[in-house]
């Protein structure tokens, strides 16, 4: 038996064409048409040697980011994950057990899950998280649908400095059940700019820092929302440096969970945050998990509130989702501890650095900066007409460039969004300015 | 006169006004009561209305409204004690009062023989 990954051998396969009266394997298929047998066009077996190496000759040919300048940044982030974060996270008992279902053999899960909600809380300064969703867009849809069942009020009024796409998948999820999305536009600081809400208006969404990268200024956004529900959205690390949303009194606060230690895996997995007041546990989507004693008095941990899930409610649940995004949230926490406060906060702050730098240095070549408002570590400045072509031209000398914005806000112009996180070194930035020039 | 619904709400009226809750087959099949969710008050409800939740450990139930009217007054005290949903559902775990709007409602409802009947045969 030359292959090792064959289970059968030659003995097995015969016993089982004699077991079914067929003489051979070529017998076997021939109800096949040969036209389809051989569109297959599958070459002879080889050895494991030739294999792996055809194999490794194929994947050379895929795009690794870790070769790359990554300047893009706009929801999806490249940072540094620390070894040992996935040698844990990877663990077969995490990886392979990853639904907590039966609570009483899935201790070492809910504890973590449980503490990634704490931190969760502790990063957006709200009292309840649940144990995720599937991404920072669906999060934000059913977070609108939360405001909606709380004030029995039907309207949204989103910002259109929250991320396109993030609108697209909130416009989906409520325009076809009739409720109404309304955006707010921005002014020349690039923060949203709104009018006094009115009384039909169930919340409010904005994103901190925006899409355009830029802190949206919390306590004016509070101070427009009148009755209306605050609900922001957020990127995690930020909040490492910035004021949480809960200190501006903010009633839901989501966000894409992606950039506290998953890599940039095509679109996902990704991580849905969702926190929210105590107040309003009863009426949130999602997993909880819960810390409580069991009967001997040792710490234990469960799936609580499971009255609003739709095993148990049915048609009547806060939601219809009915999974989460478990291990993602179980790498976060994962990475969230590893990190601990402070590295988080290095980590916010070398991105904010960068950025900055990466600023200065365009300006100084004149690519001037389009909005006044102070950005965290992404923003928007102004770039030829013919920027697009360059971008795809930048891809072939292993830069991920500045996203182009026309597609997204024409109203903007020739623009581009910059990202800078702690991964980008001085050498990327001279590497993405001399393709600028 | 005491009257009850199919789906286990008992009503007694008293110048036209309701006090609603939930009988004491229905609480026994629910088991301990952990959170009772409760209209605001006034709020305009038709006959059949969900208008209150009631969570228990191992199920969450609806409250249909017997009759139509508007919500004037919630058992306040549930929110601390749900529990007396289990101990005196028919007395002190009353739910809600509502100000009848068709009076003739009153005659779809069961009386206490009709409704015993229908619990056994349920």
């Amino acid at each position: 038996m030359n292959y090792p990954y064959i289970p059968h051998t030659d003995e097995d396969i015969r016993a089982m064409l004699e077991f079914i009266g067929v003489s051979s394997i070529e017998d076997l298929f021939s109800s096949i048409p040969v036209s389809a047998r051989s569109s297959l066009n599958i070459p002879e077996s080889r050895d494991e040697f030739s294999v792996f190496k055809r194999l490794k000759e194929i994947s050379e040919v895929n795009a690794s980011l870790e070769d790359y300048a990554v300047f893009l940044g706009a929801g999806v982030y490249k940072r540094y994950v620390p070894t040992v974060v996935y040698d844990l996270a990877m663990k077969p008992d995490f990886l392979t057990a990853y639904t907590p279902y039966q609570a009483e053999v899935s201790q070492g899960t809910l504890q973590a899950l449980f503490e990634y909600q704490t931190m969760v809380c502790e990063l957006t300064g709200m009292e309840v998280a649940n144990a995720s969703m599937y991404d920072g867009a669906t999060a934000l849809a059913e977070a609108a649908l939360m405001s909606f069942r709380l004030t029995g009020k039907e309207k949204v009024v989103v910002a259109r400095s929250v991320h396109p796409e993030y609108r697209a998948v909130l416009r989906t999820y409520l325009e076809k059940r009739g409720f109404t999305v309304v955006e707010a536009g921005y002014d020349e600081t690039g923060r949203v700019l709104l009018e006094e809400v009115d009384e039909e208006t169930a919340a409010i969404a904005v994103q901190y820092p925006n899409f355009f990268g830029v802190i949206e200024d919390l306590d004016y956004v509070r101070s427009r929302s009148g009755n209306a529900l605050l609900i922001v959205v957020v990127e995690p690390v930020s909040l490492a440096l910035l004021e949480p949303p809960g200190s501006y009194g903010a009633d839901i606060v989501v966000g894409e969970g992606q950039s506290l230690g998953l890599p940039m895996w095509f679109g996902g997995y990704s991580l849905g945050i969702f926190a929210t007041r105590e107040k309003y546990v009863r009426q949130m989507p999602g997993r909880l998990i819960g810390q409580t004693v069991d009967q001997a008095g040792n710490t234990a941990y469960t799936m609580i509130l499971q009255t609003r899930e739709q095993h148990i409610r049915r048609a009547r649940a806060t939601s219809n989702i009915c999974s989460n995004h478990a291990h993602a949230a179980l790498i976060a926490a994962v990475y969230m501890s590893v990190m601990g406060p402070d590295g988080l906060r290095e980590v916010a702050r070398r991105s904010y650095s960068a950025a900055h730098y990466l600023q200065e240095r365009l300006e100084e070549m004149g690519f001037k900066l389009r909005f006044s408002g102070e950005f965290f570590n992404e923003f928007v400045f102004n770039v030829p007409e013919d920027y697009p072509e360059r971008w795809k031209w930048m891809m072939a000398k292993k830069i991920l460039g500045p996203l182009p914005l026309k597609g997204f806000y024409p109203e903007l112009g020739d623009t581009a969004l910059a990202c800078a996180t702690e991964v980008i070194s001085e050498e990327d930035i001279e590497k993405l300015l001399e393709a600028m020039k | 006169m005491k009257k009850y619904t199919k789906t286990h709400e008992w009503v007694v009226v008293e110048d036209k006004v309701a006090t609603v809750g939930i009988t004491n087959h229905a609480q026994e099949q629910l088991g301990d009561v952990v959170y009772v969710d409760l209209p605001e008050v006034g709020r305009e409800v038709k006959k059949g209305e969900v208008v209150a939740s009631i969570e228990s450990v191992k199920a969450a139930a609806d409250v249909y409204a017997p009759l139509s009217g508007k919500i004037v007054e919630v058992n306040e005290k549930l929110d601390t004690e749900p529990e007396l949903l289990n101990r005196d559902p028919e007395g002190e775990g009353w739910l809600f009062k509502m100000e009848i709007s068709d009076e003739s409602e009153l005659e779809d409802l069961l009386d206490e023989q009709a409704y015993q009947e229908f619990c056994a045969q349920e």
